[in-house]
């Protein structure tokens, strides 16, 4: 017995020294979780404990909030725990301590039930004041739809014409660590939430399938996204730059991958890009009157695939969460049938209707890719206005 | 071991029988409580006056004041639900109305499918507090949708803005999110649908 | 009556009545539940070493997150304590046995079924609940795998075994305490369950009709918690929040009967303030029902609710706080000794109380909006529940082992296994606190680089815990087989009529009731 237990005082000490050695192991630049080529993070990054500021006075107040309920915690704690640890020390048997016999006190009980009720008092006063602000999304500059879907965001700027859906570009590659992972891994989409500083940005959350929430910390903005209810939240950006943030309510398997990208710009360049997003949609109505020959359909219809199939197809096309395309009745069988798939989905499965979120374009040079890659062969094409005819005709 | 004579509230079978008989009513009322909570949950929301949704049933106005004094601006927004294929917009993005004037306003919808499909709206307002003052006299919402194949409707929305709304309100925004409830019809309402319209249903050229 | 003793075979465990069987079920079927819950955890922690996916897929991994948190709750926490109160409460109260003993063995029975009807929806078609513990509409019924019926209906086993168990357990300490001991003279460990047990046997049936009203709306086409038929999928989250939150004070106060129990033995010293002390966990109990929705501070409610549930969520601090001061006080002056049970229960008091810092923290509904959905809450309700509810545990058992099984445990494995969970844990939850508020989301399977390195420190202290307990494992039936004789006190001077038996506790205890002074 004696000799099992020292071989365990033995082990246990050197788990423990290794512990210990382990923080420099840690520190060193080289993260040892980084694969060979992942981006290097700021070490300042790697290291982060505590909530950002922000960059809105919403942000600040509530990080100061955060800052002032956590040192009342702490003051306490220390109170608390250092008479524990006085009296473990002091009021041990092997010291001689005798125990005294004490054992109710009504005053004492009265005084400690007061005397926190008080300090909770005065935690609640800031925090109601910021909450209120935090409710006021009155006179906004503007509005902008916000609609969560599995697994991307659409947003919507109202009575402007311009909505896009944004999804995340980080490639399955990465993910499985076929390729080396950017600076931005997973926190990186194809089209960002555009707004301009100093303006109140009010948003109209909803949600298209399940719930889902919408977070930027550095705005701190979280608002969950219900199917058939608006939600609204406000927000005034002080500072240019780029802000990420992630979904933040559990919706399904790729909950994980459908991050948010906010860019802050000055005023006058937030309308210079509202006016080349408008201009956008007028060349995409125009590029879907395009007739393209083969090999650049399939080409775009590549990239298309890439982008918006692979997670549930697989890069091969050989399937994954979703079923295969090589060689199956939809991809080698009439072309209506496929386009129909396409456009409107398939229903009850998880495969949605992409005809409101590609390009006609787009949802052409997709099909091409899928019937003529991996073996298909198929030898025929789609043009972008032979889908908006069968979209306007079903 | 020897048993001894019961004594206590249950010594007799006539007294176990009678609690039995009053655990089982019991039972049987809360059964027939749960039925009771339709309209008793109503009615708690009428007295107390809780209910944050705007009405799903036309209001209709007691007095036809208006004040002029005060702008509200008003925004319509319109949302598809998932799977639900329809062309479906607000004819004009917002208005300014005056507190206590009825409005009218329409959505427009289009159903691109081959098959005639029903559809449900579902109002949201916001800012929350502003739906007890949003009054709807006329909504598309009150009832499901019918279209047709192809078929294209401007469908109406009359409202009252309360003139009691809050001062510091000045903008509502009424959404609509639009479900598909095709599924859930009988077969009568589809094929009611189906006689009255015309066969122009276009095939696709594909 | 002829001492007989128990019968021999199966047939013993199956159809026994004995109260000391049944928790010995109870407490052998929530030690597998706890190893199981902590095998999914370890997939989880596993996954998340690194950034990227390199063992499971993401659906896989929300089927772990999920049965990882419906195991641990249903499974291992609540059937331990019920364990606890059967075995405890009748030798506390001077009664022979629970006021329902067949019930009592159906309570028990009933439930390996319904976690081996769970378990087995991860090898169906579609996989098992995959929706998270909290099981969130539309996510659970529209969208939900198939197997989501055999999830509601596990759901609503476990809940009438909770509810059965709780009518046992009233009736019991109402009807059954040993004369002239009155209810302010009961032990606290007693009082604590009295009192969980109401709240169970008033939040369970809310759970049932929330599964319920699931099951409608997913085969009989009702709209609960659809807005196309007029229903909420926040409805949902109130229904399961008002049965949710009562639910993690039923988690808890049993724990805070035990630590109430083990520190004033080993300080010599009897618990300060237990008036005080019975109504701090009854004014706990009382408001636990009315804070469900900070758990939504997120979904869009009007700010009277939002300040409503601030303020009612900030309140819990008080009695929760008396009771602290109550444990610290106990401890002040005494004379102690650091048994293993005493190291569990000081590291609950002071680990439990950091766990409560950051509920409080939580509860600031304006800095929430940051925190909601974090690693912060995971952070936070890992520090309640694993050296919280399972140090109270773990400490019961190191306490009572050696009345139910005649043995002392080795008291040097039983520190080694304190200290190697304690730094395994800690390690584990720690720098979840620090990766929430940096702005990782629950409930993924793959994160941006810059959480990566706290993650891998977690990681690693998830296996040193994990690990730690198959140790436990070790210990417990290295003791049950052969320790050292333990005395009919076992301890010094404890108070409690457990310890006026013999230890091994006879089959059958006080037939007739014991003089209560």
């Amino acid at each position: 017995m004696r000799l099992i237990t020292t071989q365990l005082a033995r082990k246990g000490l050197l788990v423990l020294s290794r512990a210990a050695a382990f923080p420099a192991l840690l520190a060193t630049s080289a993260a040892t979780w980084a694969a060979p080529g992942d981006a290097v993070v700021d070490e300042a990054k790697r290291w982060v404990v505590n909530m950002t500021e922000g960059v809105t006075a919403v942000s600040r107040e509530i990080f100061d909030l955060h800052m002032l309920i956590f040192w009342i915690c702490v003051a306490i704690a220390v109170v608390v725990f250092g008479v524990m640890f006085w009296s473990m020390l002091m009021h041990r048997k092997s010291v001689g301590a005798k125990a005294a016999s004490f054992h109710e006190s009504t005053m004492v009980e009265i005084a400690w039930t007061v005397l926190p009720f008080v300090i909770l008092v005065l935690m609640a006063i800031p925090a109601t004041s910021s909450l209120i602000k935090i409710y006021d999304t009155s006179e906004a500059d503007i509005d902008i739809k916000i609609v969560g879907y599995q697994w991307k965001w659409q947003y919507e700027y109202l009575g402007e014409d311009v909505s896009f859906f944004s999804n995340l570009t980080t490639s399955q590659d990465e993910i499985y660590g076929r390729a080396p992972r950017g600076e931005h891994y997973l926190l990186e989409v194809d089209e960002p939430l555009v707004i301009p500083i100093n303006k109140k940005v009010r948003f109209l959350i909803t949600a298209n399938d399940v719930l889902h929430a919408w977070w930027v910390p550095a705005l701190a903005v979280k608002r969950d996204a219900i199917p058939g209810y608006i939600n609204d939240a406000w927000t005034i950006v002080e500072e240019p730059g780029i802000y990420r943030g992630q979904c933040a309510e559990l919706c399904g398997k790729a909950h994980g991958f459908m991050p948010i990208v906010v860019h802050a710009m000055e005023e006058q360049d937030y309308n210079d890009w509202l006016v080349e997003k408008k201009k956008e949609a007028v060349e995409i109505a125009k590029m879907n009157e395009l007739i393209l020959p083969l090999d650049e359909m399939y080409a775009r219809g590549e990239e298309v695939y890439l982008q918006s199939c692979a997670a549930c197809h697989g890069v091969d096309g050989k399937g994954g969460v979703g079923p295969s395309m090589v060689g199956t009745a939809i991809t080698t069988g009439p072309m209506q049938g496929h386009v129909d798939v396409l456009v409107n989905g398939v229903q009850g499965s998880a495969m949605q209707a992409f005809g409101n979120q590609l390009s006609e374009l787009d949802l052409a040079a997709v099909v091409t890719y899928e019937r003529n890659a991996w073996g298909n062969n198929m030898g025929d094409m789609v043009q972008a206005v032979d889908v908006l005819n069968y979209k306007k005709n079903q | 071991m020897q048993h001894e004579q019961p004594t206590g509230p249950l010594s007799t079978t006539l007294d176990l029988r009678r609690l039995i008989m009053r655990l089982v009513a019991v039972v049987v009322a809360m059964f027939f409580f749960g039925f009771a909570l339709v309209p008793l949950y109503d009615l708690f929301c009428d007295v107390t006056g809780l209910n944050g949704k705007t009405n799903s049933t036309a209001f209709i106005p007691a007095t036809e004041l208006v004040d002029t004094s005060r702008n509200v601006t008003v925004q319509f927004v319109a949302t598809n639900n998932e799977g639900m294929p329809w062309e479906f917009r607000p004819e004009i993005f917002k208005l300014s109305v005056h507190p206590g004037e009825e409005i009218e306003t329409t959505f427009f919808a289009r159903n691109p499918q081959r098959m005639t499909m029903v559809a449900q709206a579902i109002p949201s307002v916001s800012p929350g507090r502003a739906a007890a003052y949003f009054h709807k006299t006329e909504c598309f919402c009150f009832n499901q949708q019918v279209l047709e194949a192809g078929g294209t409707v401007d469908m109406p929305l009359r409202f009252i803005v309360d003139r009691d709304l809050p001062a510091s309100v000045n903008t509502i925004t009424l959404s609509y999110t639009l479900f598909d409830v095709t599924a859930d019809q009988s077969e009568q309402v589809l094929s009611a649908a189906s006689v009255s319209m015309a066969s122009s249903v276009n095939t696709a050229t594909l | 009556m002829g001492d007989h003793g128990p019968a021999k075979g199966f047939g013993r465990w199956l159809y026994t009545t004995n109260h000391k069987d049944i928790g010995t079920m109870y407490l052998w079927f929530s030690f597998a539940m706890f190893l199981m819950g902590g095998v999914f955890a370890l997939v989880i922690r596993a996954e998340l070493f690194q950034p990227g996916l390199q063992l499971v897929e993401p659906e896989f991994f929300n089927q772990m997150t999920t049965m990882h948190g419906l195991v641990m709750v249903f499974g291992a926490v609540m059937p331990a304590f019920v364990g606890l109160a059967n075995w405890l409460i009748p030798m506390m109260i001077g009664a022979p046995d629970m006021a329902l003993p067949r019930m009592n063995n159906w309570s028990f029975w009933i439930l390996p079924f319904a976690f081996a009807m769970l378990t087995s929806t991860l090898f169906m078609e579609g996989g098992g609940p995959n929706f998270g513990w909290t099981f969130y509409a539309p996510l659970s019924t529209t969208y939900a795998p198939p197997s989501v019926t055999y999830f509601i209906f596990a759901v609503h086993i476990m809940g009438a075994s909770s509810i059965m168990g709780s009518i046992n357990i009233i009736a019991t300490i109402l009807n059954m305490r040993a004369p002239g001991m009155t209810l302010m003279k009961m032990p606290l460990f007693v009082w604590t369950w009295l009192i969980t047990a109401y709240l169970l046997i008033a939040v369970m049936p809310v759970l049932a009709g929330c599964v319920t009203m699931m099951l409608m709306d997913i085969h009989f086409g009702t709209s609960f918690f659809s807005a196309a038929g007029g229903g909420d999928p926040i409805l949902f989250q109130h229904v399961f929040w008002f049965f949710g939150h009562p639910e993690v004070y039923i988690m808890i106060l049993p724990a805070f009967g035990i630590v109430s129990a083990i520190i004033p033995t080993f300080a010599r010293k009897p618990l300060f303030g237990y008036a005080s002390m019975v109504y701090a966990t009854a004014s706990i109990a009382f408001l636990s029902f009315i804070v469900w929705a900070h758990h939504m501070f997120t979904v869009g409610m009007p700010i009277a609710g939002e300040l409503f549930f601030m303020y009612a969520t900030m309140l819990i601090a008080v009695p929760t706080g008396v009771k602290v001061f109550n444990w610290v006080t106990t401890m002040f002056r005494g004379s102690m000794t650091f048994e293993t049970p005493m190291l569990f229960a000081i590291a609950f008091v002071i680990l439990f109380s950091i766990g409560g810092f950051s509920g409080l923290m939580l509860a600031i509904a304006p800095a929430d909006f940051q925190y909601h959905d974090t690693y912060f809450v995971v952070a936070h309700f890992h520090y309640v529940l694993v050296p919280g509810a399972i140090f109270s545990i773990m400490a019961a058992v190191y306490y009572w082992l050696p009345k139910w099984c005649g043995n002392m445990y080795d008291e040097r494995l039983g520190k080694a296994h304190f200290w190697l969970s304690f730094i395994g844990l800690n390690v584990t939850f720690f720098p979840m606190h620090f990766v929430g508020l940096a702005g990782m989301p629950r409930r993924i399977p793959d994160y941006a680089l810059q959480f990566a390195d706290f993650n891998q420190i977690a990681s690693m202290g998830a296996f040193l815990f994990g690990f730690s307990q198959v140790f436990f494992l070790f210990i417990v039936i290295k003791t049950i087989r052969g320790g050292a004789q333990a005395t009919d006190e076992v301890w010094d001077n404890p108070e409690g009529l457990e310890w006026t038996i013999a230890s091994p506790a006879p089959y059958h205890t006080f037939t007739t009731p014991p003089a209560i002074k």
